[in-house]
């Protein structure tokens, strides 16, 4: 196990450095389109919430793999969408992006639920005394309900975050480099299945267990006294 | 006349407003549906051409319906041996000796923490390499036992919390009848916590239906698999893909409905004749993949129409 490790070391840095990226790009999509399409799921207006709620059934029942060979075969080779510019590496550049596209959205249903029960945390009267001071519905959840909620939800977010990084590895479906696509790889070159199997399986729970009690320690910070 | 408690029932000027705003949406809406269409017409994916494949049912036998056959045989075996494996970890869990919960609870927490497609890669290449499975089986049995580790420890974690939640009584009179432990696992917590979970089981079929897509990297012919190869043989992979989703949607989207019908039938029930336990005590432990109910706090969520 440590001579693959050694053979490989860059090799296994740079696969998990993509990992790693494509985790913190689309969680940050994720987030900012989790948080709108939760909006809209909680909003006065009927049609923004039946558009809402239309999109966490749809993207919730597709499976990622699909999603993601859509993102590649649909919009890059077969409507041409192009999102890096032309050069010897843009390939590989297109695929990681619309690789996080395809994590971005998919992802966005898991925080926009997320988010709603944690709207359903907020007690009553917050709202109920943010109304009274004349807020609108866009400054009651700006102001008093999100800020709320998002303190609530932090340990769940965590679960959706390292559920993330796991999901990342079906990157490697549209050949994104990386771990599970480096995994497959060494298979083929190496007789040894099981040192392979257990070096990327402790490569995600390194990656996973910091994740989550670090997300557990901010959600004890973080929590709202009541 | 109800509004959620996010905001008021609007009167004649916020309603107009509403309005102005739904039409905006609206319009945002149709433009959006009209680049993405525009989009597709362009690159020529809503020829008739391209659509008439599926009138054919040659390309549901050779490609669509083998598809979907390897992605329910896929999802059904594991979530049956998944089931088996929960229910065993999720009761050597609660058990009195302490290393036996400690060695259940490593396991669990391990076969949770690797990604599915990670241990599949793995099973498929242990299987190849020693030849357990016939060549024809290999990329099935990967699948399915990745499924079944994953799935089965999601489902541990159901049982247990399931178990855990039911009334101490429930346990103490039994001992007090006389009954051994196996007994009162098997004949008074089990059945209750089984009937609690089914909302979070048949949520959960729909991740195993879901994660059976992975198969696609390890050559199993699932839908996902055999609708790229209808895509690339009859040229139109946009109109596959959407059929292929369309697909799977529904499939899920059913399921869930019934996830939610069980549990409302659950929650109804006749007091007296139902279990000590409430469906819908028991969520999946959080996470991507878990099946997220709709939870409803009555008048926060808006469900109450404003106006009039």
């Amino acid at each position: 196990m440590f001579d693959l490790i050694s053979n490989y070391h860059s090799k296994l840095l740079d696969a998990f450095w993509v990992t790693i990226k494509l985790t913190l790009y689309s969680g940050f999509w994720a987030l900012i389109l989790g948080t709108l399409v939760a909006a809209m799921r909680v909003s006065p207006i009927p049609i923004a919430r039946g558009i809402g709620t239309l999109y966490v059934n749809i993207i919730r029942n597709t499976p990622l793999t699909l999603i993601i060979v859509f993102c590649s075969i649909g919009l890059y080779s077969t409507l041409g969408l192009r999102l890096a510019a032309e050069g010897p590496d843009s390939i590989s550049q297109n695929n990681f992006r619309f690789a996080i596209i395809g994590l971005s959205v998919y992802t966005a249903a898991f925080v926009c639920e997320s988010l709603r029960s944690g709207i359903n945390t907020v007690p009553f009267g917050q709202s109920e005394a943010g109304r009274s001071l004349g807020f609108t519905f866009g400054q009651n959840l700006r102001y008093v309900v999100l800020p709320q909620a998002f303190r609530a939800v932090i340990a769940p977010l965590g679960s959706v975050l390292i559920a993330l990084t796991k999901n990342s590895t079906i990157a490697s479906a549209i050949g994104v480099g990386e771990a599970a696509l480096l995994m497959a790889e060494m298979n083929e070159n190496e007789a040894a299945v099981l040192q392979i199997g257990a070096i990327f399986a402790l490569g995600f729970v390194i990656l996973t267990l910091p994740t989550g009690l670090f997300f557990g320690w901010l959600a004890k910070r973080f929590e709202v006294a009541r | 006349m109800t509004a959620s408690v996010l905001y008021d029932a609007p009167g004649p000027r916020a309603r107009l407003r509403y309005r102005v705003y739904s039409v905006i949406t609206i319009l945002v809406l149709a433009g959006a549906a009209w680049f993405v269409y525009h989009g597709l017409a362009d690159k020529g994916q809503f020829t008739a051409e391209k659509w008439k494949p599926f009138t054919d049912a040659g390309v549901w036998k050779t490609y669509l319906l083998p598809g979907l056959r390897g992605t329910l045989v896929a999802a059904a075996l594991s979530i049956v041996l998944a089931l088996v494996l929960g229910m065993v970890f999720g009761i050597l869990r609660l058990s009195d000796h302490r290393l036996v919960r400690w060695v259940a609870g490593f396991v669990v927490e391990v076969s949770r923490a690797i990604p599915v497609l990670i241990l599949m890669i793995f099973l498929f290449n242990l299987f190849a390499k020693n030849n357990v499975f016939p060549s024809d089986q290999l990329a099935l049995s990967a699948v399915v036992l990745a499924l079944t580790v994953y799935n089965g420890s999601v489902i541990a974690e159901i049982v247990r919390s399931g178990i855990k939640s039911l009334p101490r009584g429930q346990s103490e009179a039994a001992v007090a009848l006389g009954m051994r432990k196996t007994q009162v696992m098997l004949s008074i917590l089990l059945p209750q916590a089984i009937t609690a979970m089914l909302p979070a089981l048949i949520s959960q079929m729909v991740v195993a239906l879901k994660d059976s897509a992975l198969g696609y990297q390890i050559t199993y012919l699932e839908i996902v698999r055999k609708g790229t190869q209808l895509g690339a043989a009859e040229q139109n992979p946009i109109p596959s893909l959407i059929v292929v989703a369309i697909i799977m949607i529904t499939i899920n989207y059913l399921l869930t409905v019934v996830a939610t019908r069980v549990e409302k039938w659950l929650r109804t029930r006749k007091r007296g004749t139902g279990t000590a336990l409430r469906a819908g005590a028991i969520a999946p432990p959080p996470g991507m993949n878990a099946i997220m109910t709709d939870q409803t706090v009555p008048g926060v969520i808006g469900n109450a129409r404003p106006g009039n």
